[in-house]
């Protein structure tokens, strides 16, 4: 008999090659994804070394970051984007790479591509050059963020050189209230824990909250661990997951469907094993939930007020006159009611289907308020094609906002979507680091989607459940 | 894989002070300095949108400072580096000509990637923190030596004691910070994982 294992030390003992000199894991990555901007440097060096993909089958690659969300069609108008895409083609082609390009209709941001194609399974660890990699976590598996030269080390050998992480049990019980999202969970878990709070752990979320979750949910929870510090964190796999992968296009077919479904339920920590930590969350005390600073543990509840510099601890004190600072707010003021200038609904953390689904809901029959810019994103092409199909693009465009084609856009403006000048945006995605949005003054409010719906179409930061009337939500 | 790389046992330097904690790789190298295909370039990105006004004007930061120049030990606070896992931020540091932060933690993806160029990231607590900000602040000339293997950061005749996590450590003095080689030399084990993972190969 042996003794309860975490789904971490599971996954993390299957995967082990073998101890390297300084103590870390060599640990075999199973899937391996790519885009433009991590890779090419990568190829570069693996060029350089004179070495060649290892297992070209287990890498696939999509374009996200930098891919104009307007203009579809090479060459882009952007020199150095056009020249990055082209470089990305050209390593997929050459080395064998599954590359889900723009005419293939699959395309989107890299961390929605995965779960649509089934390519994200549990039990299996993944790696990408970018932090939102524990998005993955959603489906049990031990997905991570990793640098450049970490791409190249996959690329060469299908392994990387880790520290096993420590695990932090988070558990959310109860029952969340209506207008109270997955996007509010996440929020509310990083402002009480702190953004460094989860360095050197990888969160399990469970709880009564989470098990009831759609894996959409539990992908928008999983994608901001690393928010907190966390570089990866996970749900145990159950029958939401094996039911969200039936039948997608890598998902196993027949008799091996039955064998994998069964082994990825084995997956799931064992009951009664140990945790390095465990955090328990009432789901009654999570509100909509909103920053008002410029990291994503500056939070507060729609109903607070702004936190003021003399009523903090004072080793807090130069962040939050650094934060108040930049972000033009007043400590003590209520953050409900602020003006703002542009709402952005998009990003890996909220553009799924489900997320365009509850916007349109609230959102019928309301428009945008005058003179607020309002740009809807949709993570990936299939996401955008199924919101056309039910109509919601329409929904949305009569409400004023514009829609566009997959990508990351203006969750970090490495395309022509930006904030100009100290423009504050209503935004869901997961980041509100100074000039993230593309403007070095540029100003970031995190929230649910519904709640950027509700900036929208009054121009200040609002609560949804007022604006929009209080309904049963959708969520869990 | 042929040439061996250097261990890196101590760190010599002048130091120079960001102040600031929770400073992310979106600062130190903004976004639209990402779109480039190798990372030869990023040494004058650094830190860019905190350095510039609008109008792209020196604000006066202290990497522009005379009084600093030459600096290779960078200062700052509490998790230093997170956020995305850009190896451009590390990339771009190293390229600025510095060989080592000094900070009060460090966000974990930037701490992998700065070790992995052999750029040392020691942790030193608070007040150690202020007080080696303080000298350098004080006379920038000041000399600074991180001892890796024994965690220490001598400046002046004070000696303050920090901590590198072991295995970063051990990569750093043994010339190994860079895993590729020894990542490649686990082939046969490499294949047999893969062998014994029912997914792997399955589609
Ligand atoms: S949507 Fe934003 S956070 Fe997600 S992968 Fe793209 S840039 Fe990163």
């Amino acid at each position: 008999m042996t003794s309860p294992r975490t789904l971490l030390d599971k996954v993390w003992d299957a995967h082990a090659v073998r101890e390297l000199d300084n103590g870390q894991t060599q640990l075999f990555i199973g899937t391996h994804l790519i885009h433009e901007v991590t890779s090419p440097q990568a190829f570069g060096m693996l060029r350089d070394l004179g070495l060649e993909v290892r297992m070209p089958e287990r890498t696939f690659a999509t374009v996200d970051h930098i891919v104009p969300t307007d203009q579809r069609e090479e060459p882009f108008a952007d020199a150095l984007a056009d020249e990055m895409i082209k470089a990305l083609h050209a390593n997929c082609a050459r080395h064998g790479i599954t590359y889900f390009d723009l005419p293939s209709g699959l395309q989107g941001i890299v961390h929605m591509v995965g779960p649509e194609q089934g390519i994200t399974q549990p039990g299996t660890t993944i790696a990408c050059g970018d932090s939102h990699t524990s998005t993955h976590g959603a489906f049990g598996a031990v997905a991570f963020g990793i640098g450049t030269s970490q791409v190249r080390d996959v690329l060469a050998t299908q392994t990387l050189a880790m520290t096993k992480p420590k695990v932090r049990r988070i558990e959310v019980n109860g029952r969340l209230g209506p207008g109270v999202y997955a996007k509010d969970v996440i929020l509310h878990i990083i402002r009480t824990l702190g953004v460094n709070g989860g360095i050197g752990y990888a969160y399990e979320y469970a709880g009564d909250v989470l098990a009831r979750m759609s894996m959409e949910e539990r992908m928008t929870v999983c994608n901001m661990s690393i928010e907190g510090g966390a570089r990866c964190g996970y749900v145990n796999p159950d029958a939401t997951t094996v039911d969200y992968l039936e039948g997608r296009p890598y998902a196993p077919k027949g008799a091996a469907w039955h064998e994998a479904t069964e082994r990825w339920l084995a997956c799931a920590s064992d009951a009664g094993c140990t945790y390095d930590d465990v955090v328990v969350i009432d789901a009654d005390d999570i509100a909509p939930t909103v920053t008002w600073g410029i990291n994503p543990g500056q939070a507060i509840a729609i109903h607070e007020t702004i936190p003021h510099p003399d009523r903090v601890p004072p080793g807090e004190r130069a962040s939050v006159v650094e934060a108040l600072t930049h972000m033009k707010l007043e400590g003590g003021a209520p953050i409900r009611g602020t003006k703002i200038d542009v709402a952005f609904l998009g990003s890996c953390t909220n553009a799924r289907l489900s997320d365009f689904i509850e916007v349109a809901r609230v959102i019928a029959g309301h428009r945008v308020a005058p003179g607020v810019k309002a740009i809807a994103v949709p993570g990936s092409t299939l996401v955008k094609e199924e919101c056309e199909r039910r109509g919601i693009d329409a929904v949305l465009v009569a409400a004023g906002f514009e829609w566009r084609a997959a990508g990351c856009s203006m969750c970090l403006a490495m395309n022509p979507d930006k904030l100009v000048g100290d423009q504050l945006c209503a935004s869901s995605s997961n980041r509100n680091f100074k000039g993230r949005q593309g403007s070095a003054t540029g100003r970031t409010v995190l929230m649910s989607p519904a709640m950027v719906a509700a900036a929208a179409v009054t121009g200040t930061i609002a609560d949804a459940r007022e604006v929009f009337g209080t309904r049963e939500g959708v969520t869990a | 894989m042929s040439t061996p790389i250097e261990p890196i046992r101590t760190v010599h330097g002048r130091g120079v002070v960001v102040r600031g904690d929770d400073i992310d790789t979106d600062r130190i190298i903004p976004a639209r300095y990402l779109r480039c295909v190798t990372f030869d370039d990023l040494g004058d990105a650094l830190f860019w949108d905190v350095r510039h006004d609008d109008d792209g004007r020196p604000t006066g930061h202290p990497l522009d400072d005379e009084r600093f120049a030459g600096a290779s030990v960078l200062i700052s606070g509490r998790n230093f580096g997170c956020g995305s896992s850009r190896e451009h931020a590390p990339q771009s540091i190293r390229r600025a000509g510095f060989d080592a932060v000094i900070a009060q933690s460090f966000g974990e993806i930037f701490f992998g990637n700065s070790t992995t160029l052999g750029l040392v990231c020691i942790e030193l607590g608070p007040d150690d923190l202020e007080e080696i900000a303080r000298a350098v602040e004080r006379e920038p000339a000041v000399a600074i030596e991180i001892d890796v293997e024994a965690e220490l950061v001598r400046v002046g005749d004070r000696s303050l004691r920090g901590s590198i996590a072991a295995s970063a450590r051990r990569a750093l003095t043994s010339g190994r910070y860079d895993p590729l080689a020894e990542l490649l030399e686990g082939d046969a084990a490499i294949a047999g994982v893969a062998e014994r993972l029912p997914y792997v190969g399955q589609r």
